[in-house]
């Protein structure tokens, strides 16, 4: 009986075919905005993840000025002190909990090997960096302590260096420029592909805090502290302690506001997350109202539809149709009609999905759950929307509907 | 069954519309029998109430006052979905208009009953193919109405209406859009399949040629019977 209903449906549903198509379009229109966006809004939170975890889980960054509050970072009210090596010291010292402590000073510097040029991210730091920022080596050697302390022109190069001088061809023991100084290669550094944000994370070159100081920075400047956290010691506990630690190394009295800044990597990725999921439900939500519409949409077509065929209706009747068959018959038509634009939208949604994560660069991760609530969502409206018009119709006056014309 | 036993009575049964002065009376208190087996022309002009006597008849109206038993059923005081029920198992309908549904095969249309009955799809298949035979359209199953004459839509109509053995086949106008030639092919299908099946017809028409075919004639006028009589035996 059922079977036979979805069949008469289906024919009914093609005998109109450019009508139904007309009708269908919102609901797939619908469907495809709320499956492509949930979509593309999931594969942005694992790629927002995924890089947060690069730029090192469990750690902590400080920089020098104040927490970012509502006067902005730094301030107007105090000259920012910079971090220095006697704050590293304290904390190498003092700090428990810590996996791997490094400094880091930072310069977008002009690099250049023969006739090739290159602008690209020189870090200053020293052997310790690797390990808080995660970071492996494909071939070569980090620092040694001793071309930390003493600065000595050796560097290590991320991919995309590699590539704009060398090719696919060994970098190591050539000597490369950096700003007015040469070092030479000791170390390829492992691909870790772009952020989310579009910054190369391969565009690097890293030497010896104080060759980078001396001869690049031209002072004794720390920006960053990198400091990741062991694996029993999580970044909220660590925190407090760096604070101390650098209160107490900076002279800071209680009564007085800490100059410098700690980042916990973590909260940013949790809140890079949320944020994300945030914006995903909102824009979900809103090619949710297309659905309303693609509904309303389905009543209409339904109601003409009834109407048109008042008279098969009065036909079924006199012939012994129940008011349940004429019902079920039209509410099954509806539900078909708006899972079939259902299953359309939820294709062409996965093809946008699909497309959008090739070109953005995020991966693809179509959620089974998403397509099953987008088919019975389709097929709720359906129902929901069709309901009125099946029943109109299932209410007709057999003699009337068999006079209508 | 025993032929002759009474299948329909009207008890005093009036059918009104409308309020107050607008009241108007289509059937006025009307007292009618038809036996099983009978083969009834219900004639009168239009307004004289004879299409509201064939909708009550059917099962597809009930009567504002008074009594319609069918087959001994209170029929008049039973629900929409009861009557369907009525209908669906002991009456046939044929139209002037044959009301086939259309781009649906001649077969699909007489199966549309049995689908209500639910009788499973190979039987009705086989129910449909026989009632098709019954009415001489063998050959014509997968035709749907547009490739069929009107002669032909007409007996799809009626292999519809018999397909489900009913016990009344209610026809309306069942030759009023055919020529005279198809007329009288219809009307001998009609009159063979209330001999041989013993099928009990009631039939509107207002031809008295078509009439002739029948074996009695009720003739309505304003809301009342104005004649019923035997009619002689067609030639």
């Amino acid at each position: 009986m059922i079977w036979e209903t979805v069949r008469l449906s289906l024919r009914s549903i093609r005998r109109n075919v450019l009508r139904s198509f007309l009708t269908l379009l919102g609901i797939v229109i619908g469907v495809a905005a709320v499956i492509a966006m949930l979509t593309i809004g999931s594969g942005t939170t694992e790629k927002v993840k995924a890089d947060i975890s690069k730029l090192g889980s469990n750690l902590l960054v400080v920089r020098s000025g104040r927490p970012a509050g509502p006067g902005g970072p730094g301030g107007l009210d105090q000259v920012v002190r910079p971090l220095a090596e006697k704050d590293l010291a304290a904390l190498v010292a003092h700090l428990t909990g810590a996996r791997a402590i490094s400094p880091a000073s930072q310069k977008q510097v002009r690099v250049i090997f023969g006739t090739e040029s290159l602008t690209s991210g020189v870090t200053g730091t020293d052997s310790a960096y690797l390990d808080a920022r995660d970071w492996k080596l494909v071939s070569g050697r980090p620092f040694s302590d001793s071309e930390t302390r003493s600065g000595t022109g050796v560097c290590l190069i991320g991919e995309t260096v590699r590539q704009q001088f060398f090719g696919a061809g060994d970098p190591e023991g050539e000597i490369i420029r950096v700003n007015r100084t040469s070092c030479k290669i000791i170390g390829l550094l492992e691909p870790k592909g772009y952020t989310g944000f579009g910054q190369d994370q391969d565009n690097v070159v890293l030497m010896p805090l104080h060759a980078y100081q001396r001869r690049i920075a031209g002072n004794r400047d720390i920006d960053n502290i990198y400091i990741a956290a062991d694996d029993r010691t999580p970044t909220s506990e660590l925190q407090p302690r760096v604070e101390d630690i650098l209160r107490d190394a900076r002279r800071i009295t209680p009564e007085r506001e800490s100059d410098f800044a700690i980042r916990d990597m973590t909260q940013i990725a949790d809140a890079m997350a949320s944020a994300t999921t945030t914006m995903t439900g909102m824009l979900g939500a809103v090619a949710g109202v297309s659905l309303l519409v693609g509904g309303i949409g389905i009543m209409n077509i339904m109601l003409v539809s009834v109407t048109e065929r008042t008279r098969e209706i009065g036909i079924r009747l006199a012939i012994g149709a129940h008011e349940k068959h004429i019902l079920i018959q039209f509410l099954v038509e509806a539900t078909v009609l708006s899972l079939l634009g259902g299953i359309i939208g939820i294709l062409i949604g996965l093809a946008l999905a699909g497309l959008a994560s090739v070109t953005l660069t995020i991966p693809f991760v179509p959620s089974p759950a998403v397509i099953l609530l987008a088919v019975g969502f389709s097929a709720l409206i359906g129902m929901v929307f069709g309901f009125f018009p099946a029943l109109r119709g299932a209410r007709l006056d057999p003699i009337d509907a068999l006079r209508h014309e | 069954m025993a032929a002759g036993a009474t299948l329909i009575t009207f008890d005093k049964v009036w059918k009104s519309y409308g309020q107050g002065e607008a009241k108007v009376h289509a059937l006025a208190g009307v007292d009618l029998a038809i036996r099983r087996g009978e083969f009834v022309a219900i004639m009168g002009p239009s307004g004289s109430g004879k299409s509201t006597a064939m909708n009550i008849i059917g099962c597809l109206d009930t009567p504002t006052a008074g009594t319609y038993s069918f087959m001994g059923i209170d029929a008049g005081r039973l629900d929409r979905n009861r009557r369907a029920m009525l209908r669906n198992l002991y009456v046939g309908f044929v139209f002037q208009g044959y009301n086939l549904l259309a781009r649906t095969t001649a077969a699909e249309n007489v199966e549309l009953p049995l689908i209500y009955r639910g009788v499973a799809t190979r039987e009705r298949r086989d129910l449909a193919m026989q009632a098709l035979a019954e009415v001489g359209l063998v050959g014509r199953e997968h035709h749907t109405p547009a490739e069929l004459s009107g002669g032909q839509q007409q007996r799809v109509a009626i292999a519809r209406a018999i397909v489900t053995r009913p016990t009344l086949l209610v026809a309306d106008e069942p030759t009023g859009n055919l020529d005279t030639a198809r007329t009288h092919e219809i009307m001998e299908l009609l009159t063979r399949l209330n001999t041989e099946l013993g099928l009990t017809i009631a039939m509107v028409t207002h031809e008295a040629d078509v009439a002739r075919y029948a074996e009695r004639t009720i003739r309505f006028l304003d809301g009342h019977v104005a004649s019923d009589s035997k009619n002689l035996e067609v030639a």
